[in-house]
């Protein structure tokens, strides 16, 4: 318990206290019981760890925790208002992109990320953004259709 | 660190509330089920429930209510042992159950695979969900609805016949009475749930669906698009630890000795060792690991030598037991017609050849997984499993407790395409749970998934072929080492055939993948008939369809032709200015667990870099009635795309007694930039009974890859992944 912090999730100001040798994604879900974050590999392989880290995707297996000190963090289970999705969660459920569904929390915040970055991408550069991210039931062809409906109509998507 | 009792927020609507107070006892009493099922009265003897269908045979009718559960506000609990790995399982038997009960889909309430809860539909596995357990639930649905209507006559004094029942209700034409599911609770009444199931009972035709036949989306979608839904690794139980597993440092290594003091003297860590068991458990996974390495600094290992994947296909061979196929299988129709020698003597041109197939292996999203709690006598494990009956016996022999004493529940969990049938997490789990004394959840790591569970077996096909004068296949052999025996039998109506399966000693753990052998045994016979067919100076698609009567096969692969435009492409030969790319287009077509498949494929090739890319999978596939378009589709899609990664680039590499690649990165699966063009012709058979379509639309991708990487190259690749010193795919 060599490291204490303070840090911002999901709106929320929290104080830890932890070891510094383990992983954001560890101290989300075992600490703060966020399993929204998913592990898929432990290397930043597949990007089923995605969170927001003061806006920016990040694959939170691989990100220490003394990296995020004072930083806001954002998970999946931040993104919704209440009972409201974000653009990005409806634009997958209507696309019916996912079979098991255990990589799309990361492929969301992914998304949600580099639209902040980017408002008005090509289909061809959201999906070299989201290339990174591996979907195992290789439920592709629905992803796309998502991420088509998220490029199409970048005005509806508001970053935050 | 934080402290905070975890508060299940996120119950999903499909789902039981899980009670957790601290005196819950595994043996549940009436009371406790009918609080864990919420409002409305189970009617069936809880406590006899499970002792009575271990008893039963399956495919025994069973009664109503072991089926169902109605409820006061007429929401109806639907049970099964099936288990949803992504295949669609929850939201296939939610539409059969709302289309045999005459309610909205969002009424019924999918209960599965909770061993103390759910009748004996058996595993999750060769598309038997569909053909089998899809009846089974409609006909305990349609039995509820005749009960209803029954039960409404009779308080009516109408007949029957003369009631309908609509999104749950009976309305009586005369007025304003209602009658419902939730009345068939009332005392006077609800005995009647206790009825068995007739076989004979009728459920809906095709031609009258309305829920069944329609694209209904996957049931369960929000809690996954806001992260609320828990998957077998995101259980949380109160006091709940964290479980690392020590592993060999290579297959067959023994451990000698070990100290586990300097992790024991850890604060909060509880270390065993059981025979060859070594693992800790801690209140977080890193103290769990820092754990474990104490730990094994100290351990003293025996490592045997182990085979190489160097060199496997011959020790497949030299390791073929002898005798053990011919009478075994030829159960599973590898039924052999005339006489192969004689055929061969008298074929003008004889060809014979080799094919290989790697060990690949499933790598599910998420890793094998279970939390483990033991309360008063009785163990409960969540994991993700396809073969909840077999854990949960495996549980029981381990741990020398009755199964009774076992209840396992399996959370819709992250894939598993045929690995999952075997308990190794759940086991972990439950003897740290029990050195512990508290829960414990235990994730593998991918490299112990890429190491540690079982692959799609390797295998050596030898193929021998004759062709009579006019060009027609008169004789065919199919030998596989290893692989297995599905689809080993050629669909083609040659005269003359043998087809051998030979178990070998297979270097790595084995067991089921998608579509199983099926995989290896249409990629090397419909390689092979496309050798015949260029030695006999044939189209590939002609010289198929001359020799094939099956017509449900004749339909798909001239479905997907015809979709595919093939006589028109096989006219262009298309080239870039300098002339150094070139494409080709192959086909294949194959049946497998009754369904039928056929893909036909355009490659492009740069023959300065050997390189090549699939450019379009255009794929017809026939399974009967379709129940769900929108999810039939996305399987057939999903197969296409995991067969691309089976077809181009994975391939498991080991090395004294380790993986080599174990990880996403040095085992590369298919990637969202790697989709190409996919055109899908699903066939609708209403006439026809339906079938399971998770497996079979995978087997026609990597022979027809394979037949157009030689239509444009004129290079013969006899080997999955499809690649050699000269050619791979980008």
């Amino acid at each position: 318990m060599d490291l204490k912090l303070e840090l911002t999730v999901n709106g929320k100001k929290r104080r830890i206290e932890t070891d510094r040798r383990r992983t954001l994604l560890e101290l989300l879900r075992e600490d703060l019981k966020l399993t929204g974050t998913k592990y898929g590999c432990g290397e930043g392989e597949c990007g089923a760890c995605t969170v927001l880290v003061d806006g920016k995707p990040v694959r939170s297996c691989l990100t220490p925790v003394s990296l995020i000190k004072k930083k806001a963090v954002q998970t999946i289970e931040g993104l919704a208002s209440g009972a409201e999705l974000h653009p990005v969660q409806r634009a997958f459920l209507n696309a019916g992109a996912m079979q098991c569904g255990y990589c799309v929390p990361g492929m969301i915040m992914a998304t949600v990320g580099f639209l902040a970055e980017s408002p008005q991408p090509t289909q061809e550069k959201a999906v070299e953004a989201l290339n990174g991210h591996i979907c195992r039931c290789c439920g592709y062809v629905n992803i796309l259709d998502a991420l088509q409906r998220v490029t199409r109509k970048p005005e509806e998507v508001n970053p935050r | 660190m934080t402290e905070e009792l975890f508060r299940d927020e996120f119950t999903e609507p499909e789902r039981y509330e899980l009670h957790e107070a601290p005196s819950y006892r595994f043996e549940l009493e009436r009371r406790e089920f009918v609080q864990i099922l919420g409002a409305g009265i189970l009617i069936s003897m809880v406590g006899n429930v499970v002792v009575a269908q271990q008893a039963r045979r399956r495919g025994g009718g069973g009664t109503i209510a072991e089926r169902l559960h109605i409820g006061a506000d007429g929401v109806i609990t639907v049970m099964t042992s099936k288990v949803e790995v992504g295949q669609g399982s929850r939201t296939q038997l939610t539409m059969a159950a709302a289309e045999e009960l005459r309610v909205p889909v969002g009424q019924i309430r999918l209960v599965m695979a909770d061993s103390s809860l759910v009748p004996n539909d058996g595993g999750t596995a060769g598309s038997r969900t569909t053909p089998s357990t899809v009846p089974r639930v409609r006909r305990a649905c349609a039995a509820a609805r005749e009960l209803l209507l029954e039960t409404a006559g009779k308080q009516w004094s109408v007949a029957p016949a003369s009631l309908s029942v609509t999104d749950g209700k009976i309305l009586r034409r005369s007025g304003d009475q209602v009658f419902s599911y939730a009345d068939l609770v009332a005392e006077s009444v609800k005995k009647g749930l206790e009825r068995e199931i007739q076989s004979g009972i009728a459920v809906s035709a095709v031609a009258e669906w309305k829920v069944l036949g329609t694209p209904v989306p996957k049931v369960g979608g929000a809690a996954i698009v806001t992260g609320a839904h828990r998957y077998p690794s995101d259980i949380v139980r109160p006091g709940m630890l964290y479980g690392k597993v020590l592993r060999p440092p290579s297959y067959g290594a023994t451990l000698s000795s070990i100290d586990l003091g300097p992790a024991r003297s850890m604060a909060g860590v509880t270390a065993v060792r059981d025979g060859e068991f070594v693992g800790c458990a801690a209140p977080t996974s890193a103290k769990a690991v820092e754990a474990l390495e104490a730990a094994s600094a100290s351990a003293r290992w025996e490592t045997p030598a182990h085979p190489s994947s160097e060199g496997l296909y011959a020790h497949l061979k030299e390791h073929a037991r002898s005798g053990s196929s011919s009478s075994r299988r030829r159960r599973r129709g590898a039924r052999n017609r005339g006489s192969l020698d004689e055929g061969l003597a008298a074929s003008k041109k004889v060809l014979r050849a080799t094919y290989v197939v790697a060990y690949v292996q499933h790598a599910p999203m998420e890793p094998r997984t279970a939390v483990a709690e033991w309360n008063g006598e009785g163990l409960t494990v969540w994991t993700g499993t396809q073969q909840p009956p077999r854990v949960r016996s495996d549980l029981a022999r381990v741990f020398r407790v009755p199964e009774e004493k076992v209840r396992v529940i399996v959370p819709d969990t992250g894939g598993g395409f045929g690995g999952k049938h075997s308990a190794e997490a759940a086991v972990e789990a439950a003897r740290l749970s029990r050195a512990a004394r508290r829960p414990v959840s235990l994730t593998w790591t991918r490299e112990e998934e890429f190491t540690w569970a079982y692959f799609r077996p390797a295998g050596v096909i030898e193929l021998a072929g004759g062709l009579a004068g006019d060009g027609s296949v008169t004789a065919w052999e199919h030998i596989n080492y290893n692989s297995g025996s599905s689809a080993i039998s050629t669909p083609y109506a040659i005269p003359n055939t043998r087809t051998q399966f030979k178990y070998c000693e297979s270097p790595l753990r084995q067991g089921s993948y998608r579509a199983l052998a099926s995989t290896a045994n249409v990629f090397a016979r419909e390689s092979f008939m496309d050798e015949l067919a260029a030695v006999a100076g044939a189209d590939p698609l002609e010289f198929r369809l001359r020799q094939l009567e099956a017509a449900r096969l004749r339909a798909v692969l001239e479905g997907a032709a015809r979709r595919f435009d093939w006589a028109r492409r096989k006219k262009e030969r298309r080239k870039d200015p300098e002339g150094s790319k070139v494409r080709g287009i192959g086909l294949a077509c194959g049946t497998e667990k009754g369904s039928f498949a056929a893909a036909c494929v355009e490659i492009e090739v740069d023959r300065k870099s050997g390189r090549f890319k699939v450019v379009e999978v255009c794929e017809a596939y026939e399974c009967g009635a379709i129940q769900n378009p929108k999810n039939l589709k996305a399987q057939v899609d999903g197969c296409i795309i995991q067969g691309l990664g089976a077809a181009l680039k994975e391939e498991i590499h080991f090395k004294d007694g380790r993986i080599v690649n174990p990880s996403f990165s040095t085992y590369e699966v298919p990637r969202l930039k790697e989709v190409p063009k996919i055109e899908t012709v699903l066939l609708d058979r209403p006439d026809l009974p339906s079938l399971g379509a998770g497996e079979t639309p995978i087997i026609a991708v990597a022979p027809a890859i394979g037949n157009a990487l030689f239509a444009a190259t004129g290079v013969r690749i006899r080997s999955m992944p499809l690649r050699n010193e000269a050619f791979r795919a980008v």
